[in-house]
């Protein structure tokens, strides 16, 4: 959008005026109309350049936010040239197999794409009114997901982890095994690293290799190392990459985003060095709108083939799911995957805590035709019986298990297989819907007929008698 | 010479921008702008709202993404407050937070919404049949009805002389409209002939006169049972649903806008999932009004400024969505509004705020956050409307309060709680075990018993008022009875204690909870929910009955008729409410023989 409509030819303009270096932020003078949103570039005394664009602009002053250091940047000889347009990416069907950095530069030593498609990395928001119900049911091949919170194509479900949790396995296991029954269509992984180590970001990389999915893949990399402003760029690159290969050339993309923990905290950045009045925690007022710009770039349109999926990352501060950032994100996605400390010690993978996760999307993605029909009244019900088994663990390790009475002893025994049986599967193991539910039931195989109240009684007749023969026979 | 100070009486109706931060632009230029004036921004004629004048500055906040603009860029001034359209058409539209009709968005620009754009509100092609029932030379003032159009099949539109106009009819014809074709006029007093017409426009920030307000005495049906029996809401009243993510706050808002007893359902999606919104859109014209079997659809309106969208435009949008359910309640309909949620409407207040660098008050939300809240609330009500015949309407409004983790102690909440007479409590504890409405019966509450119990009484049953407070003793009894079990273990308790907490347990999981996603639990209608709760309620006195007489629990809830009570939700209204009389007495036949153990 070279900005239509506005008043003055962008004519690229340049400026040394820089009254005032503050953090990310330039403060250039004597500028009288720079628009809002601009890119600019700045070439730096030493001959380096680098990118910035302009959070304000006023008669005679434009605050321009540099994406990357400001080291070397002076305000005698630092140039600022104004491009007249707003950040752009090229995409190309190239992209896929590629690396690149943070700001969309190739990393891995392969040539720059050139297109002559040019994407606003903003982007404008998706009409309500076109969206399409997302109703195709993910198999991840994970009992906790497909079983309990599942997944469908157009979601957005982040994962809620905390540090030192395996949510990086998880989200590589996710990647791999997703697959919609039934379907062979095409489909594109885009990976947006923020601020993670080379570690993690090589990890990735290489499961990707392993798994033959690396040439499926686009890649951009902000790594720790790499400038904290460039991470207010990088999901944005990303989510252009897969609106390009979703709705221009019909695939189904998943976009996994880690760490946006670390978006958060450079957004945060940019807010303290703006001076704005800081909302809960420092983090500004506006992060909400922020992230939803981000996270409902999640979504399918209604007659266009492709889809995007969207599976962000985040770590929970000391564990704390109310800290803003997890908050925030669970008041835009639609529910998200917890990860459990305590699980993790139990030696549980993956060690999703169920009652904490949710789904949101989960109903129209299940039942007769998709899942099977008596995937949500099994689902409810291992809800309830697990929820009354872990109740009942606390309970029994203050009065002992012998003061419980017959159900409740049950329900624990439940809730403990629960944990031990479906909601801990390998890493390689890549379980089927079928097994899913199947295992569902074998879980619920003690409890009495009386204490399905959740399955539709059709459903116990249906599925419960043999599954029950089966559990006598084990 | 007695000089009145002014700054010129000229008024100049185009400036320029002088600053752009995010929604907020600032322009030189516009003399005689006044608050709230409607401008026009850069080329593109983005939509924008005077919020600050400081001398020939005025600050303008855009619903539109501003960039782009740049100093310099031209800014119009309308000279108008933000308004809406109001006629028929209005059903059954999605329209962004200024009335913009988003289908016609599509079809203009596109899957994504692109700037600039204008679209008017109401289709001025589509024809409406109009029946005239009033006759030329009658005496009309603001309110009374002129004639009607069948909006849908569901809603009988009435056309309205305008707020603000009286005198003699000197025209009105029967005919084939359209909502911009004069249909007639009125002669006022001053002699001045105002043209009517189908449509009428109207400020959002200023409420739509009435005659008077009246006290609400019938509740707003719901057909779900935690919120009828428990905490009602009457027509015309405030509820407030503050919950954590996850809690259910959508869900609960969209069974409202399902099934709630309103003639016309406004539903505010105020910085919320773009999905959602398609939820509503496609399910609700497949499913029926469980009175008239029309699809829903044909009563709602939705209003959906995504949490993407602009903000500015959220700021916008409850206003636009009250300002319609006022206009069917002066037809004399009664109207819902679900906003959903306000917290965001708050946030864009607040976020504006910053950007005003105003002084903020408590965690950065502006000062004015408990006013403006309050007088959103204030909107709401059952009145007599405008006009000669005494008629009545009413706006119910129910706003979910979106609450940083859950932590009612906040701004929002608490100021959400000072105006709002019921206040349904989202429980996360109670969601992640999977119990929804995970509505606590504890801490809810509902100013409205008091005031709707003669109607219970009346329509219902002499007994729902004992027989709602026996239950929530009953759950009150549960709570008290859990601290000790949390000690000892339910073992130790007395026989007729562990009967207390079986009965509640039946009330918690047989009554309250309630499927939204079952196609027969998802509605309960009135009788059906009096029905199961007596049923519960007598099969809990005979099995205490049957405990004194020393029967064991264990072979109590093993009883066949304990899954029947279990499947009463379940079990669908069609053929009538005898079932539910049959499981009473089965039981009652049940119990009579059940034998003490050991006699």
């Amino acid at each position: 959008m070279s900005a239509p409509g506005t008043a003055a030819p962008p004519v690229p303009l340049e400026y040394s005026t820089i009254e005032r270096i503050a953090g990310p932020l330039l403060f250039v003078e004597g500028v009288d109309n720079a628009a809002y949103g601009e890119l600019v570039e700045i070439a730096l005394p030493n001959g380096e350049s680098r990118k910035g664009q302009i959070l304000e602009s006023r008669r005679g002053l434009a605050i321009v936010q540099v994406f990357g250091p400001t080291m070397g940047m002076n305000n005698t000889q630092t140039a600022v040239k104004f491009t007249g347009d707003v950040a752009r990416l090229n995409v190309s069907d190239e992209m896929l197999g590629r690396v690149f950095d943070g700001l969309g530069q190739p990393r891995d030593g392969g040539p720059r794409i050139v297109s002559k498609e040019k994407q606003d990395i903003v982007g404008n928001a998706m009409n309500p009114y076109s969206r399409e119900q997302p109703s195709e049911f993910i198999q991840t091949g994970m009992s906790n997901i497909d079983g309990m919170n599942t997944l469908v194509r157009g979601q957005k479900l982040p994962i809620f982890s905390a540090a030192g949790l395996p949510h990086n396995r998880l989200a590589a296991q996710i990647v791999r095994q997703a697959k919609v029954l039934g379907a062979s269509e095409s489909f594109a992984v885009v990976f947006a690293a923020m601020g993670i180590t080379s570690e993690e970001a090589n990890y990735f990389v290489s499961e990707f290799e392993r798994t033959g999915a690396l040439e499926r893949t686009v890649a951009f990399l902000n790594l720790s190392s790499d400038p904290s402003m460039e991470r207010v760029i990088t999901p944005r690159m990303a989510l252009t990459t897969a609106e390009f290969l979703a709705y221009e050339r019909n695939m189904h993309v998943l976009v996994v985003l880690t760490d946006m923990t670390n978006y958060c905290e450079a957004l945060r950045e940019i807010a303290a060095a703006r001076e704005e009045v800081p909302g809960r925690r420092g983090y500004p007022g506006y992060m909400y709108t922020d992230l939803a710009s981000i996270f409902e770039r999640a979504g399918k349109i209604k007659g266009r083939t492709g889809s995007i999926t969207q599976l962000p990352i985040l770590t929970m501060p000391a564990d704390d799911i109310t800290h803003p950032i997890p908050d925030l994100t669970g008041y835009i996605t639609e529910g998200q995957v917890v990860m459990s400390r305590e699980l993790q010690r139990r030696g549980v993978y993956p060690p999703v805590d169920v009652l904490l996760s949710l789904s949101r999307l989960m109903n129209q993605g299940i039942g007769k035709g998709r899942t099977r029909e008596d995937h949500r009244g099994v689902a409810d019900q291992l809800f309830a019986t697990y929820a009354t088994g872990k109740d009942q663990r606390a309970l029994s390790a203050i009065v002992g298990e012998e003061a419980l009475g017959e159900v409740d002893r049950i329900n624990l025994r439940s809730a403990d297989r629960f944990e031990s049986q479906f909601v801990n599967q390998g890493y390689e193991e890549d379980r089927s819907i079928e097994e899913t539910l199947n295992l569902g039931w074998d879980i619920l195989s003690e409890l009495p007929d009386r204490e399905l109240k959740r399955i539709k009684t059709t459903f116990i007749e249906k599925y419960r008698a043999t599954k029950q023969a089966g559990a006598k026979n084990q | 010479m007695v000089a009145v100070a002014t700054k010129g009486a000229d008024s100049k109706k185009v400036g320029e921008v002088v600053k752009v931060s995010g929604p907020v632009v600032i322009s030189h230029g516009l003399t005689g702008a006044k608050m709230f004036d409607v401008v026009r921004v850069g080329a593109l004629g983005m939509v924008g709202e005077i919020i600050r004048l400081v001398g020939e500055e005025a600050t303008i906040q855009v619903y539109e993404d501003t960039t782009g603009v740049r100093p310099g860029d031209r800014v119009e001034n309308t000279g108008e407050a933000l308004s809406v359209e109001l006629g028929p058409g209005l059903l059954s539209s999605i329209y962004d937070g200024v009335q913009r009709p988003l289908n016609i968005l599509k079809a203009q620009g596109g899957d994504f919404i692109k700037r600039g754009f204008v679209a008017v509100p109401l289709d001025d092609k589509k024809i409406w049949e109009f029946t005239a029932t009033q006759k030329p030379g009658a005496a009309v003032v603001a309110g009374d009805v002129l004639g009607t159009v069948q909006e849908t099949p569901l809603l009988l539109h009435k056309v309205l002389v305008p707020p603000g106009v009286s005198g003699t009819l000197s025209a009105l014809a029967s005919g084939r409209y359209t909502v911009r074709d004069p249909i007639g006029s009125v002669k006022t007093a001053s002699g001045a002939e105002v043209p009517v017409r189908l449509a009428q426009r109207w400020q959002v920030r200023v409420q739509r006169p009435v005659t008077r307000k009246l006290p609400p005495q019938i509740p707003l049906i719901t057909g779900q049972r935690i919120l009828d029996t428990f905490f009602p809401v009457a027509k015309g009243g405030t509820a407030a649903i503050p919950g954590p993510f996850g809690a259910g706050k959508t869900v609960t808002q969209q069974q409202l806008a399902k099934w709630a007893e309103a003639d016309v359902v406004v539903y505010v999606g105020c910085g919320e999932r773009g999905n959602e919104m398609t939820e509503v859109l496609t399910e609700f014209p497949h499913l029926e009004d469980p009175k008239t079997k029309r699809p829903l659809m044909e009563r709602t309106i939705l209003i959906a400024n995504t949490s993407n969208m602009p903000v500015a435009a959220r700021e916008a949008s409850i206003y636009t969505g009250i300002t319609i359910a006022e206009y069917y309640r002066d037809m004399g309909y009664d109207v819902a509004l679900m906003a959903d949620s306000t917290s965001r409407w708050a946030e864009a207040l607040r976020e504006i705020s910053g950007r005003l660098e105003e002084m903020p008050g408590e965690e950065g939300y502006p000062a004015y956050l408990g006013r403006r809240l309050a007088e959103f609330y204030e909107r709401s009500g059952k009145v007599v409307v405008l006009g000669a015949q005494e008629r009545q309407g009413s706006v119910t409004v129910i706003g979910a309060v979106s609450p940083p983790g859950g932590d009612t102690s906040e701004p929002v909440s608490q100021n959400t709680l000072r105006v709002t007479r019921v206040f349904w409590s989202l429980d996360a504890s109670l969601a992640n075990r999977r119990h929804f409405p995970a509505i606590n019966w504890l801490n809810s509450y509902s100013l409205y018993l008091g005031d709707l119990g003669p109607w219970y009484s009346d329509r219902v049953s002499k007994e729902w008022v004992n027989m709602r407070n026996d239950a929530i003793a009953l759950l009150q009894k549960e709570s008290e009875l859990q601290e000790i079990v949390q000690l000892v273990g339910s073992d130790a308790l007395p026989e007729k204690e562990k009967g207390v907490l079986d009965v509640a347990r039946m009330i918690r999981e047989d009554y309250l909870q309630q499927s939204a996603y079952d196609d027969v639990d998802t509605y309960s209608s009135i009788q059906k929910q009096f029905k199961m709760l007596r049923n519960i309620l007598e099969i809990g006195k005979l099995e205490m009955d049957a405990l004194d007489r020393g029967v064991s629990l264990p072979k109590i809830v093993q009883l066949p008729v304990r899954e029947k009570i279990a499947r009463m939700k379940t079990t669908s209204e069609k053929d009538g409410l005898d079932v539910f009389d049959q499981i009473l007495e089965e039981a009652r036949t049940t119990f009579a023989g059940l034998k003490a153990e050991g006699l």
